[in-house]
């Protein structure tokens, strides 16, 4: 599922942070999914676990109280007692959405919740904690989205289709990092309809009138 | 003392590159001589061992062994990010049953042993203090019959060897740095940088060994 032809990947500080663990839910969701798609980037998180383990076996230890091990050795005991074959994970065959975008709309693209929110454009927010917000995005061929700039971060990773702006162009796998002062208008590819996840720690700020109208409802 | 599906597992630390052979009758007594002089990659080494004979054969002394070790590192871990000494104890004592539970996940040669154990210690951080889920990278398509190349995992050791030497070499604050953004300060800008941790070649190996996988599934 990886095709190898990732241009546009994750900045060392959003790896280190997801291996840190210090991301917001729907950060780590689309930090997740790129990395399904990209060797690249799974390596390099692979290799800043490795540091987190460093960290680990270097730092100070505290000591553990002295019933400690008995509990341990209690719990695995019971459990091993009770240990049968794990349930294999329900196949996931979806060859848009990768496992964990997957797990966020119960299975599959057909199982998205698509909400129409004007030119042909359709969003299904994500169930993540409110600390940033992540939602799916289907922009028709040749569609632009609005012209907008955002007080916080904005990831857009491309799921299906393509789409270019001032700063490239965006095929499958590929993540767009857009940053406060970025003010962008993507335009979807016009050979095929674009699905994108796109995931903002702060509200959008749309320029026009239109579409600041539409915000509300965009809920972005 | 090697039991004979040791010696053929894997995992068997013995043929290391530098032909330093630790594990011997005194193998009990060996956690404290893993500090010998550049015994860090036979450390690595012997932590494989414990882990491949927990994960293969459900070896409970080995798992002790790993226990003892990783487990006041967890607590300490835990504690740092902003647990209290009871809940990093309860937390602690659950991430090394988690070790048990899933050490058939164990790959010798994507991660070593305090890596691994890192991501579950952090994993439980993640579930505890931000009571959220944790979107994980799917896995990729290797099967139980793909078995990891001994190189990747002689490799893996040395490489996870010298990071360890590399962070402990560090000047003080570059590596109080690195712990403040592991422990979740919120500090990773260009740390990587910085320090001139040796990623590259980890990275590249990973790298490597992801593309002969992915050349073996064709």
């Amino acid at each position: 599922m990886n095709d190898m032809t990732v241009k546009h990947h994750l900045t060392d500080d959003l790896l280190m942070a997801y291996s840190a663990g210090d991301l917001p839910e729907a950060v780590n969701l689309i930090v997740a999914t790129h990395i399904s798609l990209c060797d690249e980037c799974r390596a390099s998180l692979d290799a800043y676990d490795a540091v987190g383990g460093a960290v680990l076996d270097t730092c100070d230890t505290a000591m553990l109280s002295p019933g400690s091990l008995d509990a341990v050795l209690n719990m695995i005991h019971a459990q091993d007692s009770a240990v049968t074959d794990r349930p294999t994970p329900a196949s996931r065959n979806d060859s848009i959405l990768p496992a964990p975008l997957a797990d966020y709309v119960a299975g599959g693209l057909e199982n998205v919740k698509w909400r129409p929110v004007g030119m042909g454009v359709k969003q299904a927010v994500l169930p993540t904690s409110s600390e940033a917000s992540a939602r799916l995005l289907y922009i028709p061929a040749g569609t632009a989205i609005p012209d907008h700039g955002h007080t916080g971060i904005e990831l857009t990773l491309v799921l299906k289709g393509a789409f270019q702006d001032d700063d490239g162009y965006f095929a499958r796998g590929d993540i767009e990092i857009a940053s406060e002062d970025v003010h962008h208008t993507p335009v979807a590819d016009i050979s095929e309809d674009c699905i994108c996840l796109a995931v903002t720690d702060a509200p959008l700020k749309f320029k026009g009138l239109v579409p600041r109208i539409a915000q509300p409802f965009l809920g972005i | 003392m090697i039991s004979a599906d040791a010696l053929l597992s894997d995992c068997d630390p013995t043929p290391v590159a530098n032909g330093l052979k630790m594990r011997d009758s005194k193998d009990d007594t060996r956690a404290g001589s893993r500090i010998l002089n550049d015994g860090m990659h036979n450390d690595v080494a012997l932590w494989v061992d414990d882990m491949c004979r927990i994960r293969d054969n459900r070896d409970e002394g080995a798992f002790i062994k790993v226990f003892q070790h990783f487990g006041p590192r967890v607590k300490a871990f835990l504690m740092k990010t902003g647990m209290d000494a009871a809940l990093a104890e309860e937390c602690a004592q659950e991430v090394l049953v988690t070790v048990w539970n899933k050490a058939h996940l164990y790959d010798a040669s994507r991660a070593s042993p305090s890596t691994w154990i890192f991501t579950i210690a952090r994993n439980k951080k993640i579930d505890v203090l931000r009571k959220q889920r944790r979107p994980e990278p799917e896995d990729l398509p290797w099967g139980p019959e793909a078995e990891p190349d001994q190189e990747d995992v002689l490799g893996l050791q040395q490489e996870s060897a010298q990071l360890g030497r590399a962070l402990r070499d560090l000047p003080e604050k570059q590596r109080e740095l690195i712990e403040k953004a592991y422990f979740g300060d919120l500090s990773h800008s260009e740390i990587a940088e910085q320090t001139g941790l040796p990623l590259g070649t980890i990275k590249s190996r990973i790298r490597l060994a992801l593309e002969r996988l992915r050349h073996s599934l064709k």
